[in-house]
């Protein structure tokens, strides 16, 4: 079928066609091989074709469960790479910490193609999207978190006041010992 | 490897927390700091022009400088600086080896060896009484012949042997008020005739035996006319005094002892004689000079005391003392100044009409009048005899001349600095050209390309010469404009001579010169001073188009109720503008935060009666300064009655004529210290012009401290009055020192803190919030410093950071001092080392940059010390949080890091003052240091964070992104083709 749909899928990078083109009129030249019986077959023709479609739209929907998870795997990795790189400031940690906030970001940006390839009337990919949508906001609050810990968040007072100029006096005042 | 990563980078944290040395480089030094060496205002000189090894003048000068000067070029061969206590009396040469010197009133005799300055001995002379103190070295022609040299001072007579510094004899006249006018000793060598008077009515001459100090013989005689003190020796047994009326000469002869009189009246020889007449000091044999109010009489003794008129002149005049130039020549020089040219006249001593040399000097600059003179000799090729002169003028130079020419000048005024004040360089303009030779591309390249090997370490030595010497030249400090950077600015110094100098900061060149017309002595003007130099008007918004001047403040006398003097100097020609003598004394001047509409800043005066006066005189600046009337305060320190006063405004005075100008003053507040405990010593105060850019101060965890920060703090210290001497004179038990912070406004105390056992002197530094002081600690026998920090405790609920965001808080609304805002203070104390001498606290432009304190060390050196050691918030053990914060871990002595000297291997001799400006560029500061010596840098006490440095190579820079790009295309190219070579496989 259709090779460019499947790429886009979920990494899915080749297919094979499993339709039998046998009960083509053009095939009927060669006779069938002894013993087979086509009557059978031929019989069970619809019933095998809603066997098949059944079979699809559960394969997609357990991909798209699949894919739906997959941040969770990322979270975990998230995490123990933000353990890893600490509580200061520095290049290591500013890099993790901003990798783990556009990850998500990108992500979300990207909730329909990811989940395009599963589109399907009788998968219901709504909860499989909301988990996806969850376990990236998870991520999102994390790399917040460590954005928080490391200390780049204004969340406290001395944010606001740290560059704040001295207040005006009214009054001014001066002297001393008289002049010599 | 995450985990070596996170090491490697905590490592690098720890290394980024230790606190920065400012060291410099070797080939660094002279960059971007100049040093200039200065003696002061030269009091004797004696020429040493043997015929062998270079001839050098040796002086001695009012700054307490002893130097050996070149005669060829006017160089400091060698130089000493004696305490500020250490005055000068008298010097001489000794056995043609040794420099002598008589200092602090006659108690300290030293000598040194000539050709390198080295102290040779020391000797200490004591006596019954203080009195005037007089050197007399015996002349004698053989080199190693130990002379006597005989001391007067502290009211007896000592003869010290010239080799060893020895006592070898030492008289106590009988009388104690015995004052020695001159010490005579007779070519044989062997007999001393001291002669001098008592009180103002008795002559004595005591003969003595030169070889033991015995008293031969004591002949007095009474006069009743009294003596005015004024003496001139005219011979060996000659002496013309001038009685106390100032009219009447005594000629006093003392041969063998015995004195017999002559009187002569002054109007008898000078026919126009009325008022006061003025013995001219000199050592002239027969002749004398007599300064009356028209003219200057210069009058021969015959050998039978007859008083004979030889000559009038009508200048001021000045003579030099006898310089003998063959067995029975003696020749003097006579200087005096007219129309901007010195007349040098040199004269026989015996025979006036005969005129040995007669010049006229042209001056290139307004120097003043001479005051001293100095003459030497020296034989030219035609055997007749050459004069060369040492003239000491008004404004404190000193000048050679020779030949009808001033060989060299030195600006020795510059040794005392009185005010310092800034100024800019004005701006480049547009068609003027900077006139500086462009380098070629080629040579630029050159240029980069050796700096680049200097950098990667692969230049040679003469590498290394080359790019230090293309640096000094192609830096272009000394340029007349102003700088991107705002380090180029005009240094503008007042002098104690009254005379104006404009230092370029780039390398320290005069830029102009004034001798102030108005701190020049006049008819209505008797004895005028300056007191300072302030910035009058700093054009920078409204009047672009106008020069900036500063203002520089006098009086006619010395005391504060002599009235004031006012002067305008234009900063960029250097001209006075205008001046006037003020009708009222001057006691304060206060400049004030405002500015009129031609950017001239108001400028309040503080008299003797405590009313105050309005400058600008104008409409406009009365009626900018009435709407602030009841805003401004100003307060007075009276230390010998222990008191502190605030005043404030009233709109007119209470003088009977009325003056728009003038503005009463009344009392608001007092504070007394009681006079038997407390004395004040030392009060601070913030600099008006100081810029803080912050009022929170972020401690750990994020938490916000407010500084309290207000311009009307001051600072007091006192101590118990017992301990107000040196240290030492008091026990621990008795002395104690308290310091106060005082709110000038309203005459709170917002904080006090005793000392127990501790004593002055105390100097003190006020910044932003804090205060850092230091004394001596009697008990521990050591240098202590203390800092205070001052916290607003009123604001320091100001924490929910909602509220900060919206902006509902009140941290920007103005405030005063009658809300009585809550404070806190932190306070810790420290060992130092050093005492000190003068301390001071870097500024920049924005405040932004950590401050360091600058202290002038009593060796002369300036040290830089971070504020974070003085953090009242150090502990022993700081927590994570607040390393991180930058707490260094408390020691109970403060280090002392040699790397961190600003002078690095520099002296400022004599220091006095440290005064530190802001440049444009927030992280640097220029540091101007002052005393005999002037010491100019530039500091950035957090780095330049701000800019690259001079050195930064952009040529390297240049390289690195071009090889960059060739190798991304170099690469791009390899890998298309190794792709293709690929997809044909």
């Amino acid at each position: 079928m259709d090779k460019g749909k499947a790429v886009m899928g979920s990494g899915r990078r080749w297919a094979v066609d499993f339709t039998d083109n046998s009960t083509l009129p053009s095939s009927r030249d060669i006779p069938d091989p002894p013993g087979f019986s086509r009557a059978s077959q031929e019989q069970d023709d619809s019933a095998v074709a809603k066997q098949k479609k059944d079979a699809e739209a559960n394969w997609k929907a357990q991909k798209a469960w699949e894919v739906a998870q997959a941040p969770f795997k990322n979270l975990l990795m998230m995490g123990f790479m933000m353990w890893m790189a600490g509580n200061t400031v520095h290049l290591f940690s500013i890099g993790i910490t901003f990798s783990a906030l556009w990850q998500p970001i990108g992500a979300l940006q990207g909730v329909g193609k990811v989940f395009e390839p599963y589109k399907d009337s009788k998968v219901d990919l709504l909860v499989p999207k909301l988990v996806f949508i969850a376990l990236n906001l998870g991520g999102l609050a994390l790399g917040i978190w460590k954005l928080n810990t490391l200390g780049l968040l204004p969340t406290h007072a001395s944010d606001w006041v740290s560059s704040l100029p001295p207040a005006k006096e009214v009054e001014y005042s001066r002297g001393g010992f008289p002049l010599l | 490897m995450a985990m070596a990563i996170r090491s490697f980078l905590i490592f690098l944290f720890i290394i980024s927390l230790t606190v920065p040395t400012f060291s410099l480089h070797e080939d660094q030094v002279g960059l971007m700091d100049w040093h200039q060496k200065y003696i002061g205002k030269v009091k004797h000189a004696v020429f040493q022009t043997q015929k062998t090894g270079r001839k050098r003048v040796l002086v001695s000068t009012e700054e307490n400088v002893i130097a050996s000067l070149d005669l060829r070029h006017g160089e400091i061969f060698w130089r000493h600086v004696l305490g500020a206590n250490d005055a000068i009396d008298g010097i001489d040469t000794a056995m043609t080896k040794y420099a002598i010197t008589l200092s602090s009133g006659g108690s300290i005799l030293r000598a040194w060896n000539l050709p390198d300055g080295q102290m040779v001995w020391e000797c200490f002379l004591q006596g019954p009484s203080d009195s005037k103190s007089l050197l007399f070295v015996p002349t004698s022609s053989k080199v190693d012949k130990d002379n006597t040299i005989l001391v007067f001072g502290k009211g007896s007579l000592h003869a010290v042997s010239s080799i060893h510094g020895e006592i070898v004899w030492k008289i106590d006249f009988p009388s104690e008020s015995f004052e020695v006018k001159e010490v005579i000793q007779h070519h044989d060598g062997n007999m001393i005739y001291v002669v001098g008077f008592v009180g103002s009515s008795q002559f004595d001459v005591y003969q003595i035996n030169a070889k033991n100090g015995e008293l031969l013989k004591h002949n007095s005689a009474a006069i009743d006319g009294g003596f005015s003190g004024e003496v001139s020796l005219v011979s060996t047994a000659k002496l013309v005094v001038l009685d106390a009326a100032r009219s009447t000469l005594l000629t006093i002869s003392f041969q063998r002892g015995e004195i017999s009189f002559q009187k002569t009246y002054i109007s008898d020889l000078v026919e126009d004689f009325s008022g006061m007449a003025v013995i001219l000091p000199s050592k002239l044999t027969g002749l004398f000079a007599v300064k009356t109010s028209t003219a200057t009489a210069f009058i021969s003794v015959s050998s039978e005391g007859k008083l004979e008129v030889v000559d009038k002149i009508m200048h001021a005049t000045f003579i030099s003392n006898a310089l003998s130039i063959s067995e029975d020549q003696q020749a003097f020089a006579l200087v005096w100044h007219g129309d901007n040219e010195i007349h040098l006249n040199v004269k026989q001593v015996h025979d006036w009409n005969s005129d040995l040399l007669k010049e006229r000097i042209k001056l290139d600059q307004q120097r003043g009048l001479v005051h001293k003179v100095f003459i030497n000799n020296y034989v030219r090729t035609d055997k007749s005899h050459g004069f060369r002169a040492l003239i000491v003028m008004e404004d404190h130079s000193l000048l050679l001349l020779q030949q009808g020419k001033v060989v060299w000048s030195r600006e020795d005024g510059l040794a005392s600095i009185i005010g310092v004040t800034t100024s800019e360089l004005p701006v480049e303009k547009e068609g003027v050209s900077v006139a500086k030779v462009e380098l070629n591309l080629f040579e630029w390249l050159k240029g980069h390309m050796l700096k680049v090997k200097g950098s990667l370490m692969l230049a040679s030595a003469e590498d290394v010469a080359a790019i230090q010497g293309m640096r000094l030249k192609s830096s272009e400090k000394s340029k007349m404009i102003r700088d991107h950077n705002g380090f180029r600015k005009l240094l503008i110094v007042l002098t104690k001579s009254g005379k104006l100098f404009a230092l370029h900061t780039g390398d320290g060149q005069i830029v102009w010169s004034l001798l102030l017309n108005s701190l020049r002595q006049t008819e209505a003007c008797e004895n005028p001073t300056g007191i300072n130099v302030f910035q009058w008007q700093v054009p920078h918004h409204h009047a672009m188009d106008e020069n900036p001047s500063v203002l520089v403040v006098g009086r006619c006398g010395t005391g504060t109720d002599a009235l004031g003097i006012f002067s305008y100097i234009d900063t960029y020609t250097g001209k006075e503008l205008k001046y006037f003598g003020l009708d009222h004394s001057v006691a304060q001047v206060i400049p004030l935060p405002l500015t009129d509409s031609t950017e001239q800043r108001l400028h309040l005066l503080i008299d003797a009666n405590g009313q105050a006066h309005l400058y600008p005189r104008a409409p406009e600046a009365v009626s900018i300064f009435q709407r602030e009337l009841s805003n401004i305060y100003w307060y007075s320190v009276e230390a010998d009655k222990g008191l502190i006063k605030g005043h404030g405004l009233k709109s007119n005075c209470a003088g009977e004529v009325a003056d728009n100008y003038c503005f009463g003053t009344r009392e608001v507040w007092s504070i007394v210290f009681p006079s038997e405990s407390e004395k004040i010593i030392s009060t601070v105060t913030r600099k008006s012009n100081e810029v803080v850019h912050t009022q929170a101060k972020v401690i750990a965890d994020q938490d916000v401290m407010y500084k309290y920060i207000s311009k009307n703090l001051l600072f007091v210290a006192t101590v118990s009055p017992k301990a107000s001497g040196d240290i030492g004179s008091a026990t621990p038990g008795e002395s104690q020192l308290v310091v106060y912070v005082v709110d000038t406004v309203t005459g709170r105390i917002l904080h006090r803190m005793t000392h127990q056992g501790s004593q002055g002197p105390v100097h003190a530094v006020f910044s932003e919030n804090w205060i850092v002081y230091h004394y001596f600690n009697l008990r521990a026998h050591r240098y202590e410093m203390t800092v205070i920090e001052i916290y607003d405790q009123s604001r320091a609920d100001n924490k929910d950071v909602l509220k900060l965001v919206l902006g509902k808080h009140n941290l920007s609304s103005p405030i005063s001092s009658y809300s009585r805002p809550e404070v806190t203070t932190k306070s810790q104390s420290y060992y130092f080392t050093h005492s000190i001498k003068a301390i001071a606290v870097t500024s920049t432009a924005k405040g932004i940059t950590s401050r360091h304190l600058l202290i002038g060390t009593i060796g002369d050196q300036v040290l830089a010390m971070d504020k974070r050691f003085f953090d009242p918030r150090r502990s022993v053990n700081p927590t994570q949080s607040e390393k991180e914060e930058g707490i260094l871990p408390l020691t109970d002595s403060l280090p002392i890091i040699p790397q961190s000297y600003v002078t690095h291997s520099l002296k400022v001799e004599g220091l006095r003052g440290i005064v530190t400006v802001p440049a444009k560029l927030e992280s640097n500061t220029l540091v101007f240091t002052y005393g005999v010596d002037l010491f100019f840098t530039r500091l950035a006490p957090s780095r330049t964070y701000d800019s690259l440095t001079e050195d930064f190579s952009y040529a390297l820079l240049l390289i690195t992104i071009v090889a960059l790009v060739v190798a991304i295309f170099v690469t791009w190219v390899l890998s298309e083709k190794k792709d293709l070579s690929d997809k044909w496989r």
